[in-house]
């Protein structure tokens, strides 16, 4: 009966706690539901109105759906080409014969690059990118994601590559696997819950950068953050609208929450917990 | 298929790292050169290029930089540069008082939630959700929440009868407002972590203690803690780093205002180098940052060394 009790107090404890984390999210979804006035009038209750929606989504002057269309090409190109680097790239570190130094060199080089702040490399990447024509286009913000997104990505994969069974491996190559069948056939499968669980992390990372995205794009190639913080910027702040985008744009990560949260979960305490 | 047809004969060589024999280091260098390309030509060279950029005043004018070569001067400003002192500063209250609290709140929070028989799951993903928004949204929610005409938190003060109060727009209270909202956003990373550190704890060791008669402070004290010490370190320098690199809510929330009350070592940059033209300075600013990386990544090593010689 105690533990009853004390069960019930806990789930009531947690439910509350919940509310912190529940409310600020509906209170401005429904801020997204009002209009401008009724919102600074600061009234409590409002007849839901669409306008907000309206305006970002459909007016002229509002580039929304085509920021979210940035995003999206940008987010699943450099997730694909983080995951390639990393998978190949852990691969080859972690198994094969490299000298020990190299490995570590390159291991610590991954860290530094963790811990630098993107604005400076986004400084760097400008310079770069402007050298190249490369500014402003969707190649150039894919590269840039890709790179700050490879430190991570490349430490998760190493993790399942390690696990490989050698075994395996020796199997396979004694029953005449070329290299390109080892890999696609044993290795692959084997690192695929890596794989899945770095490659959600990625794409969200990606879709919520905002440094590099500020610096590298323009107008036309701009992302879903970088489109928000506009909203912020004007000299009338736009509120209502900045509500609506915010909960637009948060719908990917609460998609994502539903049907991959096990993977969310595996790649954010990989490595904390091992 | 692409995968497969190249880099995939990497594969032969056995794990142990340095075979006499190595027939195939071209597989090796291929599997590696594009983690190899990335690492280098998008991060060693940007770093690089800072570091020429910072001896030049650069210029842009029609698409096209001009450079001229002013030597250190620039470094020597820096070192008289008030407001990159208390940048530097900023980013350190900052950084403490953020991590400080999500840790905090994220183990208590590990520790109830580690107790529930029901629901963990749908407990966890609920609480996580912060962590996966992007920096800016979390920016513009707080910023509505906060505003001291309309915000929900004026309204919650109302209630109370108590007056509105201007979380971002005085300057004492700023940078303790953004703290407040980091501490929102991130708290749920060190549940997550907290919360996987202790369900993976061994359970006998809780039996032990409960036949030992230890009460539920000593268990936490002598049990839980020591056990999860581990996990707090790793979480503990996870945060630290990415608390140091924050840009994205102090953009969108104060835009280091009022003054420079919140300016940020990243922010600082971002206006030298992006808003104000002075590109050269911006650089040599990233470049000192780079620096003090550097620094703090040897004492981090060198500390772990003393405290592990064995």
């Amino acid at each position: 009966m105690s533990t009853l009790r004390w069960e019930a107090g806990l789930q009531l404890a947690l439910m509350l706690l919940s509310l912190f984390v529940v409310l600020p999210f509906l209170w401005v979804f429904a801020a997204s539901f009002r209009s401008q006035i009724n919102l600074l009038m600061g009234e409590f209750w409002f007849e839901p109105t669409l306008t907000a929606y309206r305006e970002v989504l459909f007016s002229r002057t509002s580039t929304f759906v085509a920021n979210a269309w940035n995003s999206l090409v940008v987010g699943l190109a450099s997730t694909a080409l983080s995951l390639l680097a990393a998978t190949l790239g852990a691969w080859s570190l972690y198994r094969m014969p490299w000298p020990r130094w190299w490995v570590h060199l390159l291991l610590l080089w991954s860290l530094v690059l963790q811990m630098i702040p993107p604005v400076t490399l986004a400084g760097g990447w400008y310079v770069m990118a402007r050298a190249v024509g490369l500014d402003n286009t969707h190649l150039g913000l894919i590269l840039a994601h890709a790179t700050l997104n490879l430190p991570m990505a490349l430490w998760m994969m190493g993790v399942y590559v390690r696990d490989v069974p050698q075994e395996l491996v020796e199997a396979a190559r004694l029953d005449g696997a070329s290299n390109g069948v080892l890999l696609w056939r044993i290795v692959l499968p084997l690192v695929a819950p890596g794989l899945a669980a770095a490659g959600v992390l990625c794409f969200v990372f990606s879709w919520n950068e905002f440094a590099a995205a500020l610096n590298l794009t323009m107008r036309d190639t701009a992302t879903v953050p970088v489109s928000i913080a506009k909203f912020a910027q004007e000299f009338e702040i736009r509120y209502v609208e900045m509500a609506a985008a915010a909960s637009l744009s948060a719908l990917p990560a609460l998609l994502l929450l539903l049907v991959a949260q096990r993977w969310i979960v595996k790649g954010l305490t990989l490595g904390a917990v091992k | 298929m692409s995968l497969a047809t190249g880099t995939g004969a990497a594969l032969a060589v056995p794990a142990q790292r340095v075979r006499p024999a190595d027939p195939d280091a071209l597989w090796r260098w291929a599997a590696l050169s594009p983690a190899l390309l990335l690492m280098l030509g998008l991060g060693l060279l940007p770093v690089l290029n800072l570091v020429a950029l910072g001896f030049f005043d650069v210029h842009w004018a029609e698409g096209q930089s001009e450079l001229r070569f002013v030597g250190t001067a620039h470094y020597a400003a820096l070192a008289k540069d008030p407001l990159f002192g208390s940048a530097i500063l900023n980013t350190v209250v900052f950084a403490i008082g953020a991590v400080a609290g999500q840790m905090g709140l994220g183990f208590a929070l590990a520790l109830l939630c580690s107790k529930a028989t029901r629901g963990r799951t749908f407990w966890r993903a609920v609480f996580i959700l912060p962590v996966l928004l992007p920096g800016i949204v979390i920016g513009a929610m707080w910023k509505l929440m906060m505003n001291p005409d309309f915000g929900a938190i004026a309204q919650l003060l109302d209630l109370f009868g108590l007056p509105p109060v201007d979380w971002l727009g005085n300057a004492r209270l700023a940078l303790f407002s953004v703290v407040l909202v980091d501490i929102w956003h991130w708290t749920p990373f060190c549940f997550l972590l907290f919360l996987a550190g202790l369900e993976a704890l061994p359970r006998d060791v809780y039996e032990a203690a409960k036949v030992d008669g230890a009460s539920t402070w000593q268990e936490l004290r002598y049990v839980t803690l020591p056990l999860m010490w581990p996990t707090i370190a790793v979480t503990f320098v996870f945060r630290l780093v990415l608390a140091f690199k924050v840009f994205d809510e102090v953009y969108l929330l104060t835009g280091g205002g009022p003054g420079t009350a919140t300016e940020v070592v990243s922010f600082t940059i971002y206006l030298r180098f992006f808003t104000q033209d002075r590109a050269g300075y911006g650089a040599a600013m990233s470049v000192a940052v780079i620096f003090l990386i550097f620094l703090m990544l040897a004492a981090a090593a060198a500390t772990r060394r003393r405290v592990q010689p064995a």
